[in-house]
């Protein structure tokens, strides 16, 4: 099977085999850096594309009540959606303590910032100005006492904040083709 | 479905039982004693049992088949949690494995989850683009009739939820191992794709993405992503199903469902791990236990009999079950009747492929005492799956245990 993949390859390169770097199949078209943009909704752990805006946790206050209290409750506790805030039965000490709460247990800001851009408000995504995005990250924040009162977050802010499980989180294996589930463990 | 014709289909029944006799719905059969004089074909075909007459000339039947009304197995809810639910999202649904029979299971039937609870979007094919950028040479987007003049693979890979595992409170099959299904997949690899983009040398890892309403996205190793992912459009013969992404997912043999993104309309390749929010639910504190929930272990359960699927009494019974591993093909499966005490080879019902269900059975002649009716599964790489003693994490493999009392009924052996 692998070896008829190859197939065309080799048919198609003919004598300008020199040239692995250029496309075999000639297939599809090249977007314009404009669509490009407007697509790509990625957001890097070193912000790199984070768009421009800005905002703060009072604001971002105001915007939970209109547009997010209704699901994840008044406080971010109650509501019948995830959770939001820690509760007091975890400890700072261990940030795995509080449970899976995003603010808390998300190596990067860009995380929480990317999910809220992403996927919120439930059947409205994509809905929030990038300012709205940037003032409910720092309310989250704020009420999970990881940033500063008053914090304005914005493209240059948001990734320098040192989340509390930045560096308590284990690193994937560097996975390899034919690699056991776990090396030296015969399950 | 299309619009039933009850009137006519009723109509056809009442004539055919009035011309022949012949019994229908629940009746009993009718089954007359043979007699030496000739027989019409009429009087002969009354001695198959269990005849009745179907209208397979209605629209449904004759564009897209359906099932015999007495097949009913059904998917079901996991955990009893409603799908879909306050909000409409729709979450995980569980495959009845226990009825299922061979390594594919149907595409009707395939277990499926989403993205923190998702809407299950309506796309357009023909509108539907697969976006490649990032760390690339050449930027480049496809529509699906490009995508599927890529060379091709069909492949077997099975895909399985983190979330499956046995438990002394999953008492039935579809509860501690529905979230595990198997296809044949067709697509391009995406390797294909990405030689053709040209990836760059600090392009060493993606970030894959759909275009459902939370846009789900997922992160994974460039080394999986040259080595064989599948951006699939098709499975078991047809396009994919809406549920399985339609019209395009990526298929990450081994790999945890989570990773197996649907409805693809983008592949990001980046520099580093991205984490997303499926990334980030993913983490784990401990090394190991990051590791194991990667890709996942030797497994295998015996399907039937199993948790609530009695015996009728002593006698034969051909045991059968599912085996697959993340680490490739399945080398071995072994059944035991006595709780791990002694183990016997089982056999291969077709044969086994990489990241792929592997039907075996084992022929066994039950007397009558009480048994505990146990798989194990050894995998090219020499994984073996252990017991629920020797599970360290991640994704549950362990061994799963059915008990057979003396009277029959068969119960989960953890309870």
């Amino acid at each position: 099977m692998d070896s008829l993949k190859l197939l065309p390859v080799l048919i198609l390169l003919g004598p300008a085999a020199a040239l692995a770097q250029s496309p075999t199949f000639g297939l599809g078209r090249t977007p314009s850096a404009d669509e490009v943009l407007a697509w790509d909704i990625s957001i890097s752990p070193t912000g790199m594309e984070l768009p421009a805006g800005s905002g703060t946790a009072e604001e971002g206050a105001l915007t939970y009540r209109r547009k997010c209290a209704r699901c994840h409750g008044a406080d971010g506790t109650e509501g019948r959606a995830p959770r939001l805030v820690k509760s007091s039965r975890g400890s700072d000490a261990n940030p795995w303590s509080y449970g899976r709460v995003l603010p808390i247990r998300a190596p990067y800001a860009t995380t929480v910032w990317d999910y809220i851009n992403r996927a919120m408000p439930l059947n409205r995504e994509g809905s929030l100005t990038h300012d709205e995005v940037y003032s409910l990250t720092a309310f989250l924040l704020d009420i999970n006492d990881v940033i500063p009162e008053g914090t304005v977050l914005d493209a240059q802010s948001l990734p320098m904040v040192v989340m509390p499980n930045r560096d308590t989180w284990a690193e994937l294996p560097d996975w390899k083709p034919g690699m056991p589930r776990l090396l030296g463990y015969p399950y | 479905m299309g619009v039933k014709r009850p009137n006519r289909r009723d109509f056809l029944k009442r004539g055919a039982a009035l011309a022949g006799g012949v019994t229908l719905g629940a009746a009993e059969p009718v089954i007359r004693k043979a007699t030496a004089s000739a027989q019409s074909i009429e009087e002969q075909s009354q001695e198959v049992p269990s005849q009745e007459v179907q209208d397979w000339s209605s629209d449904e039947l004759v564009a897209y088949g359906e099932r015999s009304q007495h097949v009913t197995s059904v998917r079901e809810p996991v955990n009893g949690r409603p799908s879909p639910d306050d909000f409409d999202l729709v979450f995980h649904i569980g495959t009845p494995l226990e009825e299922q029979v061979g390594a594919i299971t149907p595409s009707s039937l395939f277990y499926f989850g989403t993205t923190r609870g998702s809407i299950v979007p309506t796309i357009d094919p023909a509108k539907h683009r697969l976006m490649i950028h990032g760390l690339v040479d050449r930027e480049l987007i496809f529509t699906m009739d490009e995508l599927k003049r890529f060379p091709s693979v069909t492949r077997l890979h099975f895909i399985e939820c983190a979330g499956n595992g046995s438990s002394p409170r999953r008492g039935r099959l579809i509860e501690s191992h529905g979230m595990t299904s198997c296809a044949e997949w067709t697509g391009v690899l995406l390797s294909t794709l990405l030689e053709e983009a040209g990836v760059q040398a600090d392009g060493t890892w993606i970030v894959a993405e759909g275009v459902e309403n939370v846009r789900g996205a997922s992160s994974l190793p460039m080394a999986k992503a040259m080595d064989d992912i599948i951006v699939a459009y098709a499975m078991n013969g047809e396009p994919l199903r809406p549920q399985q992404g339609f019209p395009l997912r990526i298929v990450v043999p081994g790999f945890e469902g989570i990773l197996h993104v649907k409805w693809l309309s983008r592949i990001k390749v980046v520099d580093r791990f991205y984490m997303t929010y499926n990334d980030y639910g993913h983490l784990r504190q401990d090394p190991d236990q990051a590791a194991l929930s990667y890709q996942v272990g030797p497994k295998s359960v015996i399907t039937w009999p199993s948790g609530g699927l009695d015996l009728p009494g002593a006698g034969f019974y051909e045991v059968r079950g599912l085996a697959w591993s993340g680490g490739g093909v399945v080398s071995r499966v072994e059944v035991s009747t006595d709780g791990g005490e002694n183990w016997m080879d089982a056999d291969f019902r077709g044969t086994p492929q990489r990241m792929a269900h592997t039907a075996f059975s084992f022929n066994w002649t039950w007397d009558g005492s009480e048994a505990m009716l146990m798989s194990r599964c050894t995998d090219e790489l020499g994984q073996v799956q252990p017991t629920r003693a020797q599970r360290k994490g991640g994704l549950d493999n362990s061994i799963q245990p059915w008990r057979v009392q003396s009277n029959g009924s068969v119960t989960n052996g953890l309870a």
